[in-house]
């Protein structure tokens, strides 16, 4: 054998109807390494990690899987934790209204005589928590806390199930800067454990952070296999190994073109929606120019969505004030419809539960904000909609098979231009955007940016709610940081940096 | 033509049959059934008159499920619209026994039944009590309310004029042709004509825009098969008593909600907020106003559907209507529409609730009780659930 592999794939092909997902994967994870797994977004990289993880169960594949040297025979998920194998989903998977202890035996229990033990879970929970960290009563409700938080609840979940290998599907990409250093370092706790971890991402200074060994899947192949410890990785190396060619610039070139203030919120404050008194956002004042890209930054939990979308007819929160001026007159927005009509646009963060869709077709969702302009007395002209869909198609680029496809099969780099197509044929004169790149790859990112930038070359105006502070920098004009609800203050992009940036959410 | 397949796409026969056959398999199942019944019945149930009864029988149910599909599109479920039925079809009895005409008592009662749609739409939409809880209230209300305005007996009608909107039939005196009903004939004829015209006007107007289309041939193939359904039904009607004015109604309705789903913007809009309100919130759309929409248009459904019982059974009953809802949302489920919303259409529901009448048509021509009709169409409403569920799945799109 030579080397003591705990998880070897091999010639794995799985097929989805009209799509080869894998094809002839070969990977392999050494026993007790940090193996990090990338790839663009349709590469196959969950589809791996789901016929790994027996949520395919073996059949419905080709190919051959090894746990521990034994070929496994998943029937489902439950199969193969009993085995020592978990997976921490991109969503979560917690039920969200009952405490901690009780999501941390979901499903296995203490039980004597088939009566649950709760004391004995509660009990249990203790030790759980500290090992990952998290400092919570474990009677705390889950909903209440943080996405960081609960995401370490799952894990806790794993390893009281004594989990020898764990697999993190994306595990930073709803966290912030902090929770992700912390969730890291845990990684390499677990590493000194003997707990072999497996860790898909996006975010490579992540990856070249932890990783003992990479594994990078393009189309569904398995393009190479990188031992970190017998030599070094660039980034860039491993972008090249993603795309397929270099990709030299992550960030388009723009020539700023700024006029005069188009878009001002002054003195904006937000209550919770459930908690009246609790405020979300503190007076916060800002403006935008016409021609300009203004970023948002700041911790997660800082209230910059909350902020978006109370402005955005007051999707969000309650009892909010403050003024809001367009194009130099005061405004009030009375539903997101009536924000739309006045000329602002938002794109939510998430893309699949308030952006898309999911079971319409792309050509739909790219006209559902727009078909008044579309229709002539309440009667859609279909024709007109086909050739409109297939301009935004073309304009943005969209990969997909045919506009009557569902935007659900498509790639999430496609979905955010769908989202931002839907957006931009409502013609908005301010365009916010929250978290445009979340979650999409770097080729797709790339494309996106040049978006924005085209619109403000058109003499639109964009807000970019961003997480990724090298993007914020490279990508805006100013930058707005924000904290606790508080607008800390605002740097020109050319002055940025992230330090800088961190900083004034922290301390300044 | 040889120079425009840049925009025909290539595609085998065979092909478009396998993409298109979830949409297809409610059709099929129809026929299957329907030749099954005729196997067992020796052909009675394909009868001019049992053919031409199939469709009165049902007709009020039908014309529910059309409503009934598009609350369920939102999301939503209407289990009032039995009591509904019962409380629109007594009050249409009472003003047409004041010496109203036919068309004002119609009027009014679809008046009616909008302004019960509006009051239950207006706790749905607006005060946010879910659509089964304002309902299931509504069910009770209006029974009581049907109860109390009708003593618990039923109410007779003044003439026969009001039963001919259930059994009257669309003839022209004299017009016949043979033994055959003229005017059942003449229709046909103009169907099919009209038929095959606007499908190849379409394709060519698509044609000339640049949109590809599929090979002609196979828009033959569709003008064929729906003429030969078309000259099935109306010869049936011709040979029995004329095209029956219910089936008018149904047409009319059937027809209208046809386009308001596919071809208008509110139509869009009740899909986009089934498919997900928050994002269609998002999207700009006032969702709170479709919602109220589609209650108020299931509402009006009610009332003249009230208005076709009533006909059909000649009186208003007080406990007419009585589980009428649960015949609807089945035809509806039967039809393909999702139980999570977002999906369904009309002509699925239509067909849906065919399947059901031709179920109980048969049955009862084969003097088989209640007891094993229930037991059938719930057999056939699980399979039929789970055939769209599981082929969704397989096909990727749920």
């Amino acid at each position: 054998m030579g080397e003591d592999y705990i998880l070897e794939v091999r010639n794995l092909t799985k097929d989805f109807p009209g799509v080869r997902a894998l094809d002839q994967v070969d990977f392999k994870v050494k026993r007790g390494e940090i193996h990090c797994l990338v790839g663009e977004n349709g590469a196959g990289k969950s589809t791996l990690m789901n016929v790994v993880s027996g949520v395919f169960p073996k059949g419905e594949y080709e190919g051959e899987v090894f746990f521990n040297g034994v070929e496994t025979n998943y029937k489902s998920t439950k199969d193969s934790e009993n085995a020592g194998l978990s997976i921490i989903h991109q969503e979560l998977t917690l039920s969200p209204y009952l405490p901690i202890y009780e999501n941390l035996f979901l499903g296995h229990m203490k039980t004597r005589f088939g009566v649950i033990d709760w004391d004995t879970c509660l009990k249990e929970s203790y030790p759980l928590l500290k090992r990952v960290g998290l400092l919570e009563s474990p009677e705390t409700i889950v909903s209440k806390m943080s996405v960081g938080k609960q995401q370490l609840v799952e894990i806790a979940r794993a390893i009281s199930q004594n989990a020898e290998l764990i697999i993190f599907d994306e595990p930073t990409s709803s966290l912030n800067d902090e929770e992700s250093q912390n969730l890291l370092n845990l990684l390499k706790e677990f590493k000194k454990e003997g707990i072999t971890c497996i860790m898909i991402s996006h975010k490579l200074d992540e990856v070249l952070y932890v990783a003992d060994s990479i594994t990078i899947l393009r189309d569904g192949l398995s393009v190479v296999s990188l031992d970190l410890s017998k030599q070094k990785v660039t980034e860039q190396e491993i972008i090249k190994g993603m795309v397929g060619r270099e990709l030299k610039n992550l960030f388009p070139q723009k020539e700023p073109q700024i006029g005069d203030v188009v878009f001002e919120v002054k003195n904006w404050t937000v209550y919770h929606p459930d908690y009246h008194t609790m405020k979300i956002i503190d007076d916060a004042s800002f403006f935008v120019k016409k021609g300009e890209i203004v970023s948002f930054c700041g911790p997660m939990g800082a209230g910059r969505t909350e902020m978006m979308m109370s402005i955005f007819g007051g999707s969000y929160g309650y009892g909010a004030s403050g003024e809001i001026i367009l194009n130099g007159e005061k405004v009030t927005f009375k539903s997101p419809k009536d924000a739309i009509e006045k000329g602002v646009g938002y794109v939510s963060e998430d893309r699949k539960t308030l952006g898309l869709i999911l079971i319409q077709d792309v050509k739909t969702n790219i006209t559902n904000s727009s078909l008044k302009k579309i229709s002539k007395r309440g009667v859609l002209n279909k024709d007109l909609e086909l050739s409109e869909a297939n301009h935004y198609k073309e304009a943005l680029q969209i990969k997909t098979p045919s506009l009557e496809q569902l935007v659900r099969n498509l790639s999430g780099g496609n979905q955010q231009k769908v989202v931002l197509s839907r957006a931009l044929m409502a013609d908005p004169d301010v365009f916010i955007v929250d978290e445009p790149t979340r979650g999409i790859d770097v080729g797709a990112k790339y494309e996106i940016y040049s978006i924005l930038n085209e619109m403000v070359k058109q003499g639109k105006s964009v807000i970019v709610v961003s997480s990724e502070l090298t993007e914020a920098i490279s990508m805006s004009d100013r930058i707005y940081v924000m904290n606790e609800g508080k607008i800390k203050g605002v740097i020109p992009g050319e002055e940025a940096t992230q330090e800088g940036i961190l900083q004034m959410a922290l301390i300044g | 033509m040889q120079l425009e397949n840049a925009n025909i796409e290539q595609l085998s026969f065979a092909e478009l049959i396998k993409q298109n056959i979830r949409k297809l398999s409610m059709f099929i199942m129809l026929g299957l059934i329907l030749l099954v019944f005729a196997f067992l019945t020796n052909g009675v149930n394909l009868t001019p008159r049992n053919i031409t009864n199939i469709f009165i029988q049902n007709s009020y149910i039908l014309i529910l499920a059309v409503g009934m599909v598009l609350v369920i599109i939102i999301g939503n479920i209407d289990l009032s619209v039995g009591s509904v039925i019962a409380f629109s079809g007594a009050i249409s009895a009472m003003i047409y026994n004041l010496g109203l005409g036919l068309i004002p008592t119609l009027l009014l009662s679809l008046v009616i039944g909008g302004l019960i749609g509006c009051f239950q739409a207006f706790w749905i939409a607006y005060m946010k009590i879910p659509a089964f809880i304002t309902t299931l209230a509504g069910m009770l209300l209006f029974r009581g309310l049907t109860y109390i305005i009708t003593s618990v007996t039923p109410i007779s009608l003044r003439d026969d004029g009001f039963k001919q909107i259930a059994s009257g039939s669309l003839q022209i005196k004299g017009f016949t042709i043979g033994s055959m009903d003229g005017f059942s004939l003449l229709v046909m004829v103009l169907a099919i004509v009209l038929l095959a015209v606007f499908t190849i006007r379409q394709r060519n107007q698509k044609l000339k825009k640049g949109f590809s289309v599929l090979p002609f041939h196979f828009s033959i193939y569709k003008i064929v098969a729906l003429s030969a359904l078309i000259i099935f039904v109306f010869t049936r009607f011709a040979m029995y008593r004329g095209i029956p004015t219910v089936g008018l109604v149904l047409f009319i309705t059937t027809a209208l909600f046809m386009f308001l789903t596919n071809n208008t913007v509110i139509g869009r809009y009740i899909y986009a907020v089934g498919g997900n309100a928050k994002s269609a919130k998002l999207s700009g759309i006032n969702t709170e106003r479709v919602i109220f929409t589609t209650h108020v248009i299931m509402g009006v459904l009610c009332g003249l559907s009230g208005v076709v019982f009533t006909a059909y059974m000649n009186s208003a009953l007080p406990q007419a209507g009585d589980k009428f809802e649960l015949d609807a949302i089945a035809s509806c489920y039967i039809g393909g529409a999702a139980a999570s919303g977002g999906i369904g259409t009309i002509i699925g529901a239509i067909t849906g609730g065919l399947v059901m009448g031709v179920i109980n048509n048969g049955m009862s021509l084969m003097n088989i009780g209640a007891d094993w009709q229930y037991v059938v169409k719930s057999s056939i409403l699980l399979l039929a659930v789970f055939y769209d569920i599981w082929s969704r799945k397989k096909s990727g799109l749920g």
